[in-house]
């Protein structure tokens, strides 16, 4: 069941477009920001809220990578993996982070508090390598950096 | 026609075609995936790149995707040219990155046409050499197999499922290689044409799941042309067999009837052919028991019978033109007695005679085109289901016209689709319950037999005051109406479908009304009304006489003995009504393939063929006379109907007896008593028919262990069998060149082992087959004649207070009697129920479930209830064909109480 602020906020979005089904997108980030991820069961009801079927709602789920279909940790760092930050020593800072982390890329640390996933260019290739945390920007990491930024997220 | 130059060669072609459709068509070899004739373009796969040039002086040329390239006049193309070869080589080599090259254990082995288009593009070595990408597969029900990894993204599947099907539940998932096509969770495919996958998917990916329980490839298997046995659209279809077992059903394309679809039912439906229930010896009742006879012991006493005193016989709506006709022959034509309950035989002859009269029935080609239609009173999916599917792209006519103005091809699927965004050409639906076309249609209409006849009454009185004017009629109702009207007048090309679902006869005539007052406004209007069994027109036609007149007969003690031609009595009328008869008559002779309880209290049973092991005549209900060949020899004693009833006449020195040899002779018999039967002589070649000489051949020319197959048996090779009956043999050997379109047992050409082989026996791509379309219409009403109408208008119906008026609600799968012995069929079929709306159900104190007791005139049962929210007050369903209470014919009025 769709809480009745994500019903809200949803049906704020559907205004914006001639048909409900265009509000998916939106739909799907609402769920994923009060819950972190989108269940079978959200997809479901999503589906249900806008009118449509599910297949249709998890076409969409799917195709965008930043809407998550599995359960995340708390903080979730997407470390950018594209030319810029590869030259700039992309490689170290994500060994580093799977070595402080004990997880590989894609999966969730065991006390739930991190999920290490790959992003493509985070549009600040002047200051590689670069990570986002949760939203915020993290820019020149060096694994020193990186230790500290960790202990921010908790 | 435009002038093109492939590599420097002129064709002529349509200018309406895109450049690969043009190709194709003159037998050109350009490799494709995503293109598909009846979906158009949208130039997603990218493999049929070919190289256009400016003019003479241009020798680099541009590439482009032939099939998003419009025709011009005297445009230059190539195919062959060497960059656009190696271009083309390049994409395929793509596309099979991770395909899992399992071709040795892949159902679609030797007739994919991702092989045909790897081999055609010159990729035979493979370079990549890192991981594939791998998928789980899903259930998707009992009719399709999922195998995700052989993939290759061009994305045909969703494009027919979604777009063309309008189904929701399936598509595409996820993005860059791992694109995904299935489910959102494991589950049954809820579309009722899901099994076109099997034949729009390029690759192995959707196969045929019942074709997996007795696999054979497709060069292996013997083959005939046939028509559906599963309803009365009569779609064409290729049947395939080995070792005595009919192992599956493709479409088989024409260009009027079915095109490049096939519903679920049709395709999925045959394995009552291969049933442990098939009589396969003849049999008579011995010390009460049915046990074997020889096929001469059956005879004589058959014989016996007939010398001993009256005999009647009951006709069939399954069964050909010529079964029928020996039985009449037989019994004599004031013996001979419809096979079908009294009330179907009205309508039935309703129908015939509103089509005899005009406007004539319209093929399913002509009603795809229509830009506006009424679907009056008619559960088209349910009856006649590739219709639906049909009726499903009228709504986008108006949107493909006004593309057309804007000079976007109709071919250019997106473009089109964008224009259209989620708007629909008018499509009504007026129903007792929900339909499954409702979801495209403009309104629907929910409402009793009577008041939807009376809906159509109002329509044609405002297209046109002659008509009958309807008393009191509701204001809404009255509106509607008018926009109903609206919609069709306004329309070029409107359509108009009713037919047996409501079983109202008022319905049916309303309209023809509507279509009647179209036609005579000018608008060429397509009409045509959906029937239940492959033969229910041609039953018509040899106008047999009611089945309740043989139940007074046989009180008379003027049936002596009742000869059943391949029908379940006992689906037709109520039990005691069929105990009667049968109780009545001294011998009771069955001819059928499947037992069944009519078979059951035969004193003489004969085993007779099913469409797989029969050749026949019947006749659609567009009243397209086809002809349906047997695949293979029928093993044993049994044999087609008409040969046991012509050897009974034989025995009993009948003229007739002797003097049919073969089904020509019965066709010629046929075509001669019955003038308006006359033409079905065209509908088929001769027996005689040769090419060169030879006759043609059913199995292909790779058709495997020939020499072997019965090496168990004999060591020696058999004689292959004869056939009398056709054109057609039992060999690899035969005609070295095509056959006409009618004899065409398969589709298979030089390089293209799939069924998109079809394209090369095409007059142009989409176009009727070379040669013309199989079968030939019989119903053309005179031209000019301008018919009257029908002035019936029912008076409006009022519910009762402790009674239902309950309608026959049609399931594709399980209300037609032989698919629903085939297993995958079985399994999708509901339980007996019988439905009522949701304010009835409160009324009655009832819940979703509840047992209930249904008390009707001819019998009564306990059924659990189904909520059906669309259902108007007063009405009740149950499904028809399926049930304890299978045999009263509906509607009928009738009590429903809650079981204490």
């Amino acid at each position: 069941m769709l809480t009745p602020e994500e019903q809200r906020e949803i049906e704020e979005e559907t205004a914006h477009f001639p048909v409900r089904r265009a509000a998916c997108i939106d739909a799907l980030r609402v769920v994923q920001k009060h819950r972190g991820w989108v269940s079978d069961d959200a997809v479901r009801d999503i589906a249900e809220f806008l009118g449509t079927s599910s297949d249709d709602i998890d076409s969409i789920a799917t195709f965008y990578n930043l809407i998550f279909r599995k359960p995340v940790g708390r903080h979730v760092i997407m470390i950018c993996d594209s030319v810029s930050c590869w030259v700039m020593g992309y490689d170290k800072m994500r060994d580093h982070l799977k070595a402080r982390l004990g997880v590989e890329v894609g999966q969730t640390t065991s006390d739930g508090r991190f999920t290490l996933l790959p992003v493509v260019c985070l549009g600040a290739c002047d200051r590689a390598p670069t990570m986002i945390v949760d939203g915020q920007l993290h820019a020149n990491l060096d694994p020193q950096k990186i230790d500290e930024i960790l202990e921010r997220y908790k | 026609m435009s002038k093109i130059f492939v590599d420097k060669k002129a064709y002529e072609v349509n200018p309406k075609q895109n450049l690969l459709e043009a190709c194709l068509g003159h037998g050109l070899d350009l490799p494709y995936f995503c293109w598909h004739p009846a979906m158009g373009s949208v130039g997603a796969c990218r493999q049929c790149a070919v190289k256009v040039y400016r003019d003479e002086n241009d020798t680099r040329g541009r590439i482009v995707m032939a099939c998003m390239t419009p025709i011009t006049e005297n445009m230059l193309v190539s195919i062959q040219d060497p960059e656009v070869k190696d271009f083309r080589a390049g994409i395929i080599e793509g596309l099979m990155m991770s395909h899992p090259h399992d071709c040795p254990v892949c159902d679609e082995g030797g007739e994919c046409h991702l092989q045909d288009m790897t081999v055609m593009s010159g990729h035979n070595y493979r370079r990549y050499e890192f991981r594939k990408r791998t998928f789980r597969n899903q259930y998707l029900g009992p009719l399709l197999n999922h195998e995700m990894n052989r993939c290759i993204q061009c994305y045909r599947c969703t494009r027919f499922y979604n777009e063309y099907a309008g189904g929701k539940d399936f598509g595409p998932q996820v993005l860059r290689n791992l694109v995904y096509f299935g489910r959102a969770e494991d589950g049954v495919l809820e579309n009722e044409f899901s099994g076109n996958l099997v034949e729009v998917c390029p690759t192995g990916v959707f196969t045929d799941k019942t074709l997996k329980q007795h696999y054979t490839r497709k060069w292996d298997l013997q083959m005939a042309p046939t028509v559906c046995a599963h309803c009365a659209l009569g779609c064409n279809t290729t049947a395939g067999e080995r070792y005595g077992t009919l192992r599956r059903i493709v479409n088989r394309y024409n260009s009027q009837v079915n095109g490049y679809f096939l519903c679920d039912r049709g395709r999925f439906g045959y394995e009552h052919v291969n049933s442990a229930r098939r009589i396969r010896s003849a049999r008579a009742r011995r010390d009460g028991q049915l046990a074997d006879i020889p096929k001469a012991e059956a005879l004589d006493r058959f014989s016996s019978f007939a010398a001993a005193g009256k005999m009647i016989g009951i006709g069939s709506p399954r069964s050909s033109l010529e079964a029928n006709f020996a039985l009449r022959a037989l019994v004599g034509p004031e013996n001979f007695y419809a096979g079908i309950s009294d009330a179907a035989h009205r309508l039935l002859g309703e129908m015939l005679a509103i089509l005899r009269q005009g406007p004539a029935p319209a093929s399913l080609l002509q009603i795809e085109h229509a830009d506006a239609a009424l679907v009056l009173g008619e559960d088209v999916t349910n009856v006649a289901p590739r219709m639906a599917l049909t009726l499903r792209q009228t709504v986008r006519q108006v949107w493909l016209d006004k593309a057309e103005k804007m000079r976007i091809p109709r071919w250019q699927d997106h473009a089109v689709r964008e224009l259209a965004q989620k708007d629909h050409g008018p499509l009504f639906v007026a129903s007792p319950y929900a339909t499954r076309l409702d979801d495209v249609a403009t309104e629907t209409h929910r409402a009793a037999p009577d008041d939807i006849a009376r809906l159509g009454f109002a329509v044609a009185h405002i297209l046109d005051s002659a008509s009958p004017e309807v008393p009191g009629l509701p204001e809404p109702v009255r509106a509607q109406a008018e926009r109903i009207a609206k919609a069709l007048q306004e329309a070029a090309r409107p359509a108009v479908v009713s037919g047996v679902s409501t079983g109202s006869v008022a319905v049916v005539r309303a309209a023809a009304d509507v279509a009647r007052a179209l036609a005579k406004a000018g608008k060429p209007v397509a009409f045509a009304l959906a029937m239940e069994e492959m033969n229910s027109l041609g039953l018509a036609m040899m106008e047999p006489k009611p089945l309740g007149e043989a139940l007074e007969a046989a009180r008379r003690g003027d049936a002596q003995t009742v000869v059943v031609l391949e029908n379940d009595l006992y689906r037709r009328a109520p039990a005691e009504t069929v105990d009667a008869l049968i109780g009545a008559a001294a011998h009771v002779v069955v001819l059928d393939s499947l037992e069944g309880r009519t078979t059951e209290k035969a004193e003489l049973l004969l085993p007779s063929t099913p469409f797989a092991e029969a050749d026949g005549t019947v006749v659609s209900s567009e009243g397209r006379a086809q002809r349906f060949f047997r695949v293979y020899p029928p093993p044993g004693d049994i044999q087609d109907a008409w040969r046991w009833l012509a050897d009974v006449l034989g025995l009993l020195t009948r003229p007739e007896g002797l003097s049919w040899k073969n089904l020509d002779d019965l066709v010629e018999a046929v075509a001669r008593t019955f003038p308006a039967l006359e033409r079905i002589r065209d509908a088929a070649p001769r027996a005689s028919f040769r090419i060169a000489g030879a006759k043609i051949p059913r199995q292909p020319h790779r058709y495997s262990g020939r020499t072997s197959m019965l090496a168990n048996i004999a060591v020696s090779e058999p004689k292959p069998p004869e056939d009398p009956d056709s054109a057609l043999s039992f060999t690899m050997e035969g005609a070295p060149v095509e056959p006409p379109a009618a004899l065409q047992p398969f589709f298979w050409t030089g390089g293209w082992n799939s069924i998109q082989s079809v394209n090369k026996f095409q007059e142009e791509i989409a176009g009727p087959l070379r040669g013309g379309d199989a079968g030939v219409r019989l119903i053309e009403p005179a031209a000019g004649s301008a018919p009257g109408y029908l002035n019936t208008v029912p008076a409006a119906f009022t519910p009762r207070s402790a009674e239902w008026l309950v309608v026959a609600r049609h399931h594709i799968f399980g209300s037609e009697e032989l698919s629903a012995n085939a297993p995958a069929i079985a399994e999708l079929s509901p339980k007996p129920y019988v439905a009522l709306g949701a304010e009835d159900a409160a009324s009655l104190g009832a819940a979703e479930g509840a047992a209930v007791e249904v008390k009707l005139e001819g019998g009564s049962a306990r059924l659990p209830l189904r909520i059906e929210s669309g259902l108007p007050r007063g009405v009740a369903a149950l499904p028809a064909g399926l049930g304890p209470l299978d045999g009263i014919t509906l509607p009928i009025w009738g009590r429903i109480e809650l079981t204490r």
